[in-house]
C-alpha cells in the first residue's frame, strides 16, 4: 500500500548531475530505516575508510559513536519511551506502561549551503563541487585543524596516527568520484529500504514534504524536516526527516556558520589595535 | 552527563520482591531500571542530546598553539612599543630591543605553527590562497608580513654600520627604519589580536559566545606581555610601568566581568573544572596581582607574574574550548538562548 504512495527513487539509476551542474542532495528518512548499517559498511568499503577502533559504547547498538574522520555515515540508535507503529521490541518493553520504540537515523555530512569547514580552510583544500557538495582534497590539506572547529555539526575531524592518511582532515566526499561517473553515492546505493535517498535537491525536498504530510496524516504529528534554512547555515544539502526535536537526534537546533562572528570579532580587533597603538604612544609621549 | 540519572535505587523490599517473583514464576517481568546510556528503554533527553554525544568536535590543536598565541602576541605588541618609542624620540636602545623581541617572536612563531600541523611538510599550502573569510589564512599572511617588517626594521636600526658601508645614506636608513617599524607595528597589532578572531569565529560555544571579547582580551594581554618582557630586559621606564598598570587594571575588569556573568550551561566551560581554574588563576596573575605589585613598586616580580599569567590565559581559553565542545548541553543551551 505504501509502495503506491511513494514513487521509486533514482537511487539505482545512472545520472549526469555533475555534467549538468545540478545541485544534488541526500534525504534521509529514519521512519523506514531498519538500522542495518549497510550504509556505514558501503561507505567504508568504497572509500577505503580505515577502521577507527572497536569500542563498545553501550549506546544501544550504536558502536560507531559519532561522525568523524573515519566514520562518514553513522547510524544512530534512539531508544524512545513510546511505541512507534506496530514495532515489537522484545520482552524488555515491560508492557503498555513502559512502551518502547526504536528510531534509527543514518547521519552524514550535511554539505551546508554556507559551509563552515570550507570557509575556514586556509589552504583551499576544501572546495565546492559542480553538484554543490563540499569536498576535501586530501593531497592539499595540511592538517591545520581549523575546519574541525568550523563545523557547527561536528562532522569533519583530523585523522589520528597511526591510521592511513593521518594528520589530514576527512569527512564524507558525497562519493564525488562515483558521481563523476554517473553513479549514486555508495551509501544510497546500498540502502535496502531507500531510507537514504539521493537525487536533485529540489526533487528530494518535494518528496520530503509529501512524506511529512503523509506521516502527520497517519498519526505522527511530530514529523518534520530538519533543514536549518532560517539560520546562517542557509540550509543543508543532506537533510533529514525527524520524529521529534533535533536535539534528541544529536542535531543542533540552530546551527550557525562561524563566519557570522567574523564581523564583530574583526571590529573588536581593529578597535583594540587602535587603542593599544594610541595608548602606547601616549604613555611614551607623556611619561 | 549522560541523560537523566537512574530512577530511585531499589530498596531492600524491592530486592525481596524480585526474589519472590523469580521463585514463584521462574521469570521477572517489568521494565526494570532505565540505566543511563544503557540499551534499555529510556527517554533521550533533549537537554543532553543523543546519549550525551558532543554536538561539535573539540579542537585538535596541540600544545604549541597556546604558546604560539603568547609568543606571537608578545612579538606583535613589541612592534607597537618600538613604533611608540620611535615616534616619541625614546633612546634607540629601547626601539632596538623592542624590534629584537618582535623579530625573535617572528622566528619562533612559525616553528610552533608548523609543528602543530597534522602534516607539517605541507605548511606552504597555506600560501597558495588568501582568504578574507578564514581567520587562519589571515593569520598566516599577517605573520608572514610581520616577520618581513620586523626583520627589516631590526636590520635598519642596527648599530654596526653595515648598511653605511654598503652605501646606504644615514637619512635613507632612518626613513626606511621608520617605515618598516610602522609596518611592524601595524601587522603586530593584527598578529596580537587575530587569535581572538580565530577562536571567536568557530562553532565552539565558549569561544563564539565571546567573539567580541577575545580579540580585545588577547590584544591587551599581549601589550602587557610586550611591556613586561622589555622591563625584564632592563628597561625600567615610567611609560612601560604605566602600560603595565593600565593593562593589569583592564584585565582585572575583564576577569571580574567574566566571573560575574551568568553561570548557566552556556558558560559552564569557563567557570568549572580545569579550564575554569586555569582561567581564574590566569585572571588573577594578569589582573589584580601585578596591579598591586606595581603599585608597591615590585616591577620585576609583577612582570614575571604577568607573563606567566599570560601563558596560562591562552591555555585556559584553549582548554575551555575543548570542554565546551565536549559538553552537548552547553552547545544546545547556547542555541536555545534567545540572544544566540
Amino acid at each position: 500500500m505504501e509502495a503506491e504512495r511513494v514513487a521509486p527513487t533514482s537511487n539505482q539509476a545512472r545520472h549526469a548531475y555533475v555534467a549538468e551542474g545540478r545541485t544534488v542532495g541526500f534525504f534521509t528518512d529514519p521512519t523506514v530505516c531498519i538500522g542495518c548499517k549497510a550504509c556505514e559498511v558501503a561507505c567504508k568499503e568504497w572509500n577505503q575508510v580505515p577502521e577507527d577502533g572497536r569500542v563498545w559504547t553501550g549506546h544501544s547498538y550504536d558502536n560507531s559513536g559519532s561522525l568523524g574522520a573515519s566514520t562518514w555515515r553513522h547510524v544512530k540508535f534512539l531508544e524512545v519511551g513510546r511505541r512507534l507503529g506496530p514495532q515489537v521490541a522484545g520482552p524488555m518493553t515491560g508492557g503498555p506502561e513502559r512502551p518502547f520504540g526504536w528510531t534509527f537515523l543514518s547521519d552524514v555530512c550535511k554539505h551546508c549551503q554556507n559551509a563552515g569547514c570550507l570557509e575556514a580552510c586556509p589552504t583551499g583544500a576544501i572546495f565546492r563541487t559542480e553538484v554543490n557538495s563540499v569536498y576535501v582534497q586530501d593531497d592539499v590539506c595540511n592538517g591545520c585543524g581549523y575546519c574541525v572547529v568550523g563545523c557547527p555539526f561536528g562532522v569533519i575531524d583530523r585523522r589520528p596516527e597511526p591510521l592511513p592518511g593521518a594528520g589530514g582532515a576527512f569527512k564524507c566526499t558525497f562519493c564525488y568520484d562515483r558521481q563523476i561517473d554517473g553513479l549514486t553515492p555508495a551509501c544510497a546505493k546500498a540502502c535496502p529500504t531507500e531510507s537514504i535517498m539521493f537525487g536533485p535537491l529540489d526533487e528530494l525536498h518535494a518528496r520530503a514534504d509529501r512524506r511529512v504530510a503523509d506521516l502527520r496524516a497517519r498519526g505522527y504529528p511530530e514529523a518534520r524536516v530538519y533543514d536549518p534554512v532560517d539560520t546562517s547555515v542557509g540550509g543543508i544539502h543532506a537533510f533529514f526527516l525527524l520524529l521529534g526535536p533535533p536535539e534528541e537526534f544529536g542535531l543542533p537546533p540552530r546551527p550557525e556558520v562561524p563566519t557570522v562572528y567574523l564581523r564583530g570579532a574583526w571590529l573588536s580587533a581593529a578597535m583594540t589595535s587602535a587603542l593599544t597603538l594610541a595608548g602606547a604612544c601616549l604613555a611614551f609621549a607623556l611619561l | 552527563m549522560q541523560g537523566k540519572p537512574p530512577e530511585a535505587r531499589a530498596t531492600e523490599a524491592r530486592l525481596d520482591a524480585l526474589r519472590e517473583e523469580a521463585r514463584e514464576t521462574g521469570t521477572v517481568g517489568g521494565g526494570g531500571a532505565a540505566i543511563v546510556g544503557g540499551p534499555i528503554p529510556r527517554d533521550p533527553t533533549a537537554v543532553s542530546g543523543y546519549y550525551g554525544q558532543p554536538i561539535v568536535k573539540p579542537p585538535v590543536w596541540t600544545w604549541q598553539v597556546g604558546l604560539y598565541f603568547f609568543v606571537g602576541g608578545t612579538a606583535g605588541m613589541s612592534g607597537v612599543i618600538a613604533l611608540a618609542g620611535l615616534v616619541t624620540g625614546q633612546p634607540i636602545d629601547l626601539v632596538r630591543a623592542a624590534l629584537g623581541v618582535a623579530l625573535a617572536g617572528a622566528v619562533i612563531s612559525p616553528i610552533l605553527l608548523i609543528a602543530d600541523l597534522g602534516r607539517p611538510t605541507r605548511f606552504l599550502n597555506m600560501l597558495r590562497v588568501f582568504k578574507w573569510r578564514s581567520a587562519m589564512s589571515m593569520g598566516v599572511w599577517t605573520l608572514l608580513l610581520f616577520s618581513g617588517f620586523a626583520a627589516s626594521a631590526r636590520l635598519l636600526t642596527e648599530r654596526s654600520g653595515l648598511l653605511t658601508q654598503l652605501g646606504v645614506s644615514p637619512i635613507a636608513q632612518r626613513g626606511l627604519a621608520f617605515i618598516f617599524t610602522i609596518g611592524t607595528a601595524l601587522f603586530g597589532v593584527v598578529l596580537a589580536t587575530y587569535p581572538g578572531v580565530l577562536l571567536g569565529a568557530t562553532a565552539i560555544p565558549a569561544w563564539s559566545a565571546h567573539h567580541r571579547l577575545l580579540p580585545f582580551h588577547f590584544g591587551v594581554v599581549a601589550l602587557g606581555s610586550a611591556g613586561a618582557t622589555l622591563e625584564l630586559l632592563g628597561f625600567r621606564m615610567a611609560a612601560l610601568n604605566a602600560i603595565g598598570l593600565t593593562v593589569a587594571a583592564v584585565e582585572t575588569t575583564v576577569g571580574a566581568w567574566i566571573e560575574l556573568r551568568r553561570r548557566d550551561a552556556t558558560a559552564r566551560a569557563l567557570h568549572t573544572g580545569a579550564a575554569g581554574r586555569l582561567l581564574r588563576t590566569a585572571a588573577l596573575m594578569t589582573g589584580p596581582v601585578p596591579l598591586l605589585l606595581r603599585l608597591f613598586g615590585r616591577v620585576p616580580i609583577a612582570a614575571v607574574c604577568f607573563l606567566l599569567g599570560a601563558v596560562l590565559s591562552r591555555y585556559g581559553w584553549l582548554l575551555a574550548g575543548r570542554f565546551s565542545a565536549l559538553d552537548p548541553e552547553e552547545a544546545l543551551a547556547t542555541q536555545r538562548a534567545p540572544s544566540a
